[in-house]
């Protein structure tokens, strides 16, 4: 096994061209930006498509135009820029077309700052277009991961013929740590049925997101609504610190995840009975696995880095079973493991007087 | 085990780079290393940091409120960071820049004219190594022979005629510090 000691847009942008990236359009933004910056480089030198568009609008209509005709294709921004990808994004879903598209996120609303955060997680869940649809989301906590998740991010676009967002933050971005990226994979695949190529010889096909009667629209969203039923059901995806005896399950993703667990691990030493789930797919959310687990455990703490909204999520998920108590940081704060123990003990102390 | 450094000061004095080859050479060593730098506007002049935390173990986060070593290359660094050591740690300190004492009994100070002895090296940019040289002497995470490593093999093409340099500023800090070390 080689590691490389890489920082995370890098690892993200290296592992694109490593599953077989043929076409990247983008702009710039911190923090980011290292991922357009090496594509730059990278795709040119192997004679792939790499172009910085003149904003972020154009260039998610450049991954539409690309992804209809079979290419394998991938942008990225953070957030202020992604909230500009929204209509492309939108009219990518209506026409069911397969893309990677990561949000390194950053501090908001607004212009907000360049610090880490989590504040667009009801938009990558739950708005990241108009009209009835949800991304695939993937959210890494290390660069190993974001760097697997890539591979994973273009396979499920494929299978789905749907877009895949990772929705990484400032600190997953400009991390660096050790991590192992796989093999070049081989670009030729058969062409998909979808893809426009030019109608000769064969029958003429469409890609749009539009149709006008009513119940030709209804019937393409039941469609679409049965396909993600089925991603629903199959790819609801997370992983599991300590849980099997945990009395306070903590939930936390990504960068909030990885910083929650030391909490958790410095908890388990002083005798707590707490274990740590963090989801690594925020869309489908492992409803499932919370709602397992809140059957054995007495109480819930969601740490984000936002005012708490996959918060929503843990609590539709486990139903007024048990209590869900939130601790969070906003604007760019990213939480010390300190304040999530302190949370974690209060929380747990709580727990053993109702007990 | 885990050990978390903090580098601190202008950017241009190597900071970052001094975080990145600690990392190199903890990953040399077969450990897990996290480095996360402030990327905000600092990097273009103004007092920049980044953090390295190396364990054994994955590591969790790779940030801490209270980190086991500083090492502060300018006056602002010292000021900010020194409150924040982990009692019993160590704080490392550019003495060519930073006149101040810590008044601190419940940490090491470590005070090294590392813009001096890299001038006397021969280049101004090698007090960031000689820096670390000190600090791996005096809490020894690592291997000094793993820092060399790492510089053989991450020092980039356009500054390779620096390496030899390299190696006698690490070996000038790693010599100070012993000698402190010794004398305490």
């Amino acid at each position: 096994m080689t590691r490389e000691l890489l920082k995370g847009n890098v690892a993200i942008a290296e592992a694109a061209v490593r599953a077989g990236l043929d076409a990247y359009f983008g702009y710039p933004i911190t923090p980011q930006t290292e991922l357009l910056e090496y594509l730059s480089q990278r795709m040119t030198d192997l004679g792939r498509v790499f172009l910085q568009a003149e904003s972020e609008v154009a260039a998610i209509n450049m991954v539409y135009g690309a992804a209809a005709t079979g290419a394998r294709v991938m942008t990225s921004s953070s957030s202020p820029g992604f909230s500009l990808m929204q209509e492309g994004m939108s009219y990518i879903a209506g026409s069911e077309l397969p893309c990677v598209i990561v949000d390194v996120m950053r501090g908001g609303p607004g212009l907000g700052n360049i610090h880490p955060s989590q504040g667009d997680y009801f938009q990558v869940t739950r708005s990241a277009g108009h009209g009835d649809f949800h991304p695939i989301v993937l959210a890494p906590a290390t660069v190993q991961e974001a760097v697997d998740f890539v591979t994973l991010a273009f396979d499920l676009a494929d299978q789905y013929r749907h877009m895949v967002l990772i929705a990484a933050d400032g600190q997953v971005g400009q991390m660096m740590e050790p991590a192992e990226l796989p093999p070049m994979r081989d670009r030729n695949r058969p062409e998909p049925d979808y893809a426009l190529t030019g109608a000769a010889g064969r029958e003429r096909r469409v890609v749009h997101s539009l149709h006008m009667q009513a119940d030709e629209e209804e019937a393409f969203n039941l469609k679409l609504q049965k396909k993600l039923k089925q991603i629903k059901k199959t790819e609801q995806r997370s992983i599991e610190y300590f849980t099997e005896d945990a009395e306070l399950l903590v939930i936390g993703y990504g960068t909030a995840g990885r910083i929650a667990y030391t909490a958790v691990e410095a908890a388990r030493e002083r005798g707590i009975k707490v274990g740590l789930l963090r989801p690594q797919t925020l869309w489908p959310f492992p409803v499932q696995r919370i709602s397992e687990l809140a059957d054995r455990a007495s109480g819930c703490l969601v740490v984000e880095m936002n005012a708490g909204q996959m918060l929503e999520d843990v609590r539709l998920a486990i139903g007024g079973q048990i209590p869900v108590k939130f601790y969070g940081r906003m604007g760019g704060v990213v939480p010390m493991p300190d304040e999530i123990l302190t949370a974690i003990e209060e929380n747990y102390s709580r727990l053993q007087i109702l007990v | 085990m885990q050990k978390e450094f903090l580098f601190a000061g202008f950017g241009g004095q190597g900071v970052m780079f001094a975080g990145q080859l600690l990392a190199y050479a903890a990953m040399e060593e077969g450990l897990e290393v996290t480095w996360i730098p402030s990327y905000g506007p600092e990097m273009r002049g103004g007092t920049a940091h980044c953090f390295v935390v190396i364990s054994d173990k994955p590591i969790g986060s790779p940030v801490t409120r209270h980190p086991k070593v500083a090492v502060a290359f300018n006056l602002p660094s010292f000021t900010k960071y020194e409150p924040v050591v982990a009692a019993g740690g160590l704080l490392a300190v550019n003495a060519s820049l930073v006149e101040p004492i810590t008044s601190r009994t419940d940490i090491t100070q470590l005070r090294v004219p590392a813009t001096q002895i890299a001038d006397e090296v021969g280049d101004l940019r090698l007090a960031n190594v000689v820096m670390l040289g000190a600090v791996l002497t005096a809490y020894q995470a690592l291997p000094l022979d793993a820092l060399r490593r790492a510089l053989e093999k991450h020092t980039p093409e356009h500054r390779r005629n620096l390496l030899n340099l390299n190696y006698q500023a690490l070996a000038r800090g790693a010599e100070l510090a012993a000698g402190m070390v010794q004398s305490a």
